[in-house]
This record gives C-alpha cells, sequence and structure tokens, in this order.
C-alpha cells in the first residue's frame, strides 16, 4: 500500500477516509486535524495556558506531545489514582515523557492527599471503580487549573471514546448528559475552567500510531479495574461495526454534533453553584467529590475505631472486613 | 512467523508466509482493534509478512474511564 501523498511505503490505512499515509505524511494528516478541531471548536490559541491531562497513556501523551510540537504552551497535570503497580508505571511514563522534553508537568498523589486510593473510595460509595476515578480526576484537574491559573484543561479523549460515550449514553436515554456531550464545554461559572477535547476527530486506532511513529513510551497496559468495564464492551460493539462499514463512528459521533446535540442541549437545566465544603463547582449543595471523600473517611476512620482492628485481628483497610456501625 | 500478542500477553507462531490481514483473521483479531509492528514500523494490512518475522499485535482499545 503506497502513501496518497509522496507514494511511498504507506504505514497506515484509514479506510473511514480512504486514505493511506507513511510515517512523515500521518503526523501532517494528524497535526491537520488537530489544528482543524482547535480552531473550527475555538479551543484556545498560543497565548493560552492549557493544562493537558496526562494519565501516562497513548492519547495523553500523544496530545500534549502534539500541542508541544504544534507551538501551544501546554503544561502536563498527571494524577497518581494509587492504583498499585498500574499508577505506579503511570506515573513514570509520564515523567519520563515531560523529561525527555524538557516540559513542566504536575503532580497530585491522591492517596498522600487524601489517605486512601480511588478503590476505597469507590468502596466507601457504592461506585464502581471507573465511575469513582472518573469523579475524582474532573475534580481535581478543574481544581489543580484554577489554583494554578489555567485557562482550559485539555483531555486526551478520541473519537472512539467519545462515540462509546454517546452510544451509552444514547441506549439510556441521558437526556442530560447527551446535552453536555461536546469537544467543548465551556466555563458556566467561575469556578468551572472551560474543558477541550482536541482528539475528538482522530480514531483511537489513530492516536496509537502518532504514538509509536513518534516513540512515545506509554503505558500499553490497561488499568486492572477496567476489566469488564461497559465501555470497553460497547468499543468492542462499535469496533465490530466499523469494521463492517468504516466511518461509523466518525458518522455516529460527529452526524450527533452536527444534527443530534442541539435537541437535547436545553434538557441540560442544572444550575451550578460553589460547594459549601471546597468551593468547587456543583449542582449540589455538597459536591460529589466531598460527598465521597468524606464517606470514605468516616469509613476508615470507623474501621480504626473498631475492636477488631484495635486488635490487630483486621487491617484497617481490608477489603469485606466486617466492621460494627458500618 | 512469531506473532507476540501484547495485550494477551502470549507468543503464538503462524506458519508460512503471510499478509498481515490473513494473519489477523487466522488469529480471530478485528484489525480495528490493533495496530501490527515489525521491529519498529507499523505494517499496513496487505504487507507480506517472511516465515522468520517477528510481528507484535499492539492494542489500540483503551477504555474504563467515566
Amino acid at each position: 500500500m503506497r502513501c496518497q501523498k509522496c507514494k511511498g511505503q504507506a504505514s497506515i490505512e484509514m479506510r473511514r477516509h480512504h486514505a493511506a499515509f507513511c510515517n512523515e505524511h500521518f503526523i501532517e494528516f494528524l497535526d491537520h486535524q488537530v489544528e482543524r478541531a482547535i480552531e473550527h471548536e475555538r479551543m484556545f490559541t498560543r497565548d493560552d495556558r492549557v493544562l493537558v491531562v496526562v494519565s501516562g497513556g497513548k492519547d495523553s501523551l500523544a496530545l500534549w506531545d502534539v500541542l508541544l510540537r504544534l507551538g501551544y504552551h501546554a503544561t502536563g497535570l498527571h494524577i497518581n489514582l494509587g492504583i498499585g503497580e498500574y499508577s505506579q508505571e503511570s506515573q513514570r511514563k509520564a515523567s519520563a515523557y515531560a523529561s525527555r522534553q524538557g516540559a513542566e508537568l504536575l503532580i497530585v498523589d491522591i492517596p498522600q492527599e487524601y489517605g486512601m486510593n480511588v478503590e476505597e473510595f469507590a468502596r466507601a460509595t457504592g461506585r464502581v471503580s471507573c465511575s469513582a476515578c472518573g469523579l475524582s480526576k474532573r475534580y481535581l484537574f478543574n481544581r489543580v487549573a484554577l489554583d494554578e491559573g489555567f485557562s482550559v484543561v485539555a483531555t486526551g479523549h478520541n473519537l472512539d471514546d467519545e462515540a462509546a460515550v454517546l452510544l451509552g449514553n444514547l441506549m439510556h436515554w441521558q437526556t442530560e448528559s447527551l446535552a453536555r456531550q461536546a469537544p467543548v464545554l465551556p466555563s458556566t461559572h467561575p469556578h468551572l475552567v472551560r474543558k477541550v477535547k482536541p482528539f475528538y476527530r482522530i480514531a483511537e486506532r489513530e492516536t496509537a500510531a502518532y504514538a509509536i511513529i513518534r516513540g512515545i513510551d506509554y503505558i500499553v497496559e490497561e488499568c486492572p479495574n477496567s476489566v469488564g468495564a461497559r465501555s470497553l464492551l460497547i468499543k468492542e460493539a462499535l469496533n465490530l461495526l466499523e469494521q463492517a462499514a468504516p466511518g461509523t463512528k466518525q458518522s455516529l459521533y460527529w452526524g450527533f454534533l452536527e444534527r443530534g446535540r442541539s435537541v437535547f442541549v436545553n434538557m441540560d437545566d442544572a444550575s451550578i453553584h460553589a460547594c459549601i465544603h471546597c468551593g468547587q463547582p456543583t449542582t449540589a449543595e455538597v459536591c460529589a467529590f466531598c460527598r465521597m471523600t468524606e464517606r470514605a473517611a468516616e469509613r476508615m476512620r470507623i474501621r480504626r475505631l473498631s475492636p477488631l482492628a484495635a486488635a490487630g485481628a483486621v487491617p484497617a483497610a481490608q477489603e469485606g472486613a466486617v466492621v460494627p456501625g458500618s | 512467523m512469531k506473532v507476540l500478542i501484547r495485550h494477551q500477553k502470549r507468543e503464538v507462531e503462524v506458519a508460512g508466509r503471510r499478509r498481515v490481514r490473513d494473519v489477523l483473521a487466522e488469529l480471530g483479531v478485528n484489525p480495528e482493534t490493533v495496530l501490527v509492528i515489525r521491529g519498529s514500523q507499523l505494517l499496513t494490512h496487505d504487507v507480506q509478512v517472511a516465515e522468520e518475522d517477528t510481528i507484535e499485535l499492539r492494542p489500540v482499545v483503551s477504555g474504563g474511564g467515566a
């Protein structure tokens, strides 16, 4: 297969675009797609300080790399979730990339800051791990952006991520979520930082190809808590459709943005105000993150006070421990 | 050829000289879900892989995020 620009050996075929490119022209293609997304959606300019949420995976490191190469002021933020070796390795990948590029990386360590990890947040509140994790990340990147004076937060969500979220929301007609799904989430409150997704036009396969071509050392292993996650099941279904009909994911998501989203926009009428505890934006009196961490802290306090824990019979944070009063 | 299936942490042998797309079909892998790498080079699905080559199937699907 030949590169459609230089006729050299192609390294990636994109059936949805009826195109194939060599390494050099694929990078050129991807740069163009990202620039187009940033400019068309008015995400940010080269005068803005952009906070890029960097997990250590392919999407976020690729995004940071593209933005730095294109001359944007992009600072990384890594959130250590405390998920054992997986989180340690993720942080090493993010830090190693930052060191090689001479780029600034901010780090928030959840176990250090809160005395427990996201899995313990999840157990305390009956959430699935991915939900506690997502809530923590959204809360923390908004807080860091506010505290450090960033005007915008960028995440590595790609076309596949967005198509999967959309299909998941459609299957359950989650109209408020449908109203909020967009490449740009504007700041609708002084404490809510603008959030953007510059990779919404780029397929997951393409962000991975970019990372490999650019020699970016990312964490390939998946989070151990994502096994069996609903989002992966939806992606599997979408990939079956994509294989049979290239362009399905693009058609689904871009079509929603062009023709579907406007139907739902007015269904998100929740008013946002400051959490009475932390000041972060919320639709409730106390934000979901404060409620989660307070409940988790209370659960841990009860465990420490339990007679079994005091006798050393049960480690304080052991899963499934029977705790009086819990 | 030797095929490293990264996400399943296993290695399999596929006999003969084959095109990438035929290797994926034989292993039951959806081409949308992986990239195929030989050395440090990405391979398109029409590329012939020699009997003595080693290729890696690198998963591209990540998720679980909420």
